[in-house]
């Protein structure tokens, strides 16, 4: 007897989704993250409007001032979906683990001084809250934001905040030798410490700002274009050789997130600056406030913290800030040329 | 004989998420590129040279892509091999 193997070949049908189809302008692959993120939202067939505000819909493009023609031209560059997401993250939690376990056997904070670890409690710990507030901001630009295509995002980013102000904890227990008491005095600092009050000030003036695109801007480009490279760049260089390596190897993921965060965070703006010249006008403006809320809030750590050096380490700071700025497109007159 | 050889160089690649950005990658930049589609297979061919360049696959992937990647979706090509950190390029006759 014999056995033909005969190969057939079955060619599918569709390659996509007919609504990702229609924005692709043709039935072609599409990505997971095309897939997982266009037109997800729902937008029509909402019976009732929200009883607790009943001015707008459910899902409300005017519920901030920025326009935009198509609310999917958000992309993130990261093509974060669910799945991707949650692996790239897991891969650096794995990292981040290793660094905390290598710094607890060689036991570097065990041998600072009392004073020093006072020190590094005061600077760092509250930065707890600080996350937390901006899981707040971003859960509100979640909630009122308008397309998947950024509400997915700011919704990662929420958990990314919870994770970050985890690993402040954790760096907390190495200071205190694992009794948590430096996460109680750290939490004292963000509530009564006078340094820390203008950063807290801010924040909560955050939480009460109604435009949630205006949130966006200064949480996730103000706010931590100016609160990351301080502390998780500038300060490593005013503790101690030995604790300032320890620090900076157990903040590594905060300044790899950054990085990361950032390309998201500027194209974001940089597609809403690019759509309309109202746009641009109402975002640069946004910038200018924020940017002057947000200096004059951190000024007080920033002395603080760098005594001789504050003024020249906040001046690169905010440059590096500016000329972020100007590439996405803001209007910023103080931009270094 | 300085005339570069217009004999077509090929890559082909298995058919999947990844490589999907690696093909569009690969035809933008080089236009004269054709594509052809096998079951779980692609190949691309084109006239006497082809560059697979890192910054467009990565800018399409969305996250940083390691050129030596190209080998784990790398069914077969033809063609000298010119490589650098950035560029993979296939040609006939001498290099550029």
């Amino acid at each position: 007897m014999q056995v033909d193997i005969k190969t057939s070949n079955i060619k599918q049908l569709r390659n996509t989704f007919s609504h990702v189809a229609r924005r692709l302008g043709a039935d072609k692959p599409a990505s997971r993250y095309q897939e997982a993120t266009l037109d997800m939202q729902s937008d029509t067939n909402f019976h009732y409007r929200p009883i607790w505000d009943p001015q707008y819909d459910l899902y409300d493009t005017a519920r901030t001032a920025i326009k935009m023609v198509d609310w999917y031209s958000f992309k993130d560059p990261r093509q974060y979906y669910y799945g991707v997401y949650t692996m790239n993250r897991a891969k650096q939690q794995d990292a981040a683990e290793k660094q905390f376990e290598f710094a607890e056997k060689r036991g570097v904070f065990f041998n600072l001084s009392e004073k020093e670890k006072e020190h590094l409690i005061f600077a760092v710990l509250p930065l707890r809250h600080y996350e937390w507030g901006a899981n707040m901001n971003n859960c509100f630009c979640t909630s009122f934001g308008y397309g998947a295509a950024i509400t997915q995002a700011t919704m990662y980013n929420t958990m990314d905040r919870l994770g970050l102000a985890q690993y402040v904890s954790r760096l907390g227990l190495l200071l205190d030798g694992n009794t948590g008491d430096s996460l109680e005095v750290g939490k004292q600092h963000w509530m009564h410490t006078p340094e820390w009050q203008e950063l807290r000030r801010s924040m909560e003036n955050l939480f009460v700002t109604k435009d949630w695109f205006e949130v966006f801007l200064a949480q996730n480009l103000v706010m931590d274009g100016l609160v990351y490279p301080m502390f998780y760049k500038h300060l490593e260089t005013r503790l101690n050789p030995m604790a300032g390596q320890t620090f900076s190897m157990c903040t590594n993921f905060m300044q790899e997130w950054f990085t990361e965060t950032q390309r998201w965070v500027d194209s974001t703006i940089k597609t809403a600056v690019d759509e309309t010249p109202e746009n641009k006008e109402i975002l640069s403006r946004w910038f200018d406030i924020w940017m002057v809320e947000t200096t004059r809030a951190l000024q007080p750590l920033m002395t603080a913290l760098f005594a001789e050096e504050a003024a020249s380490t906040f001046t690169q700071i905010k440059e590096e800030l500016l000329v972020r700025a100007k590439k996405i497109g803001l209007r910023t007159p103080g931009a270094p040329a | 004989m300085n005339t570069p050889s217009i004999k077509p160089v090929f890559i082909a690649f298995v058919t999947n998420d990844d490589t999907r950005n690696i093909v569009a990658a690969i035809c933008e930049d080089n236009p004269q590129a054709t594509v052809e589609e096998f079951p779980a297979m692609v190949k691309i061919e084109s006239p006497g040279r082809l560059i697979v360049k890192r910054q467009s696959v990565s800018d399409l992937m969305g996250r940083d892509w390691d050129l030596q990647e190209i080998h784990l979706n790398l069914i077969s090509l033809s063609g000298s091999i010119n490589e650098t950190e950035d560029e993979f390029e296939l040609y006939w006759g001498k290099a550029a």
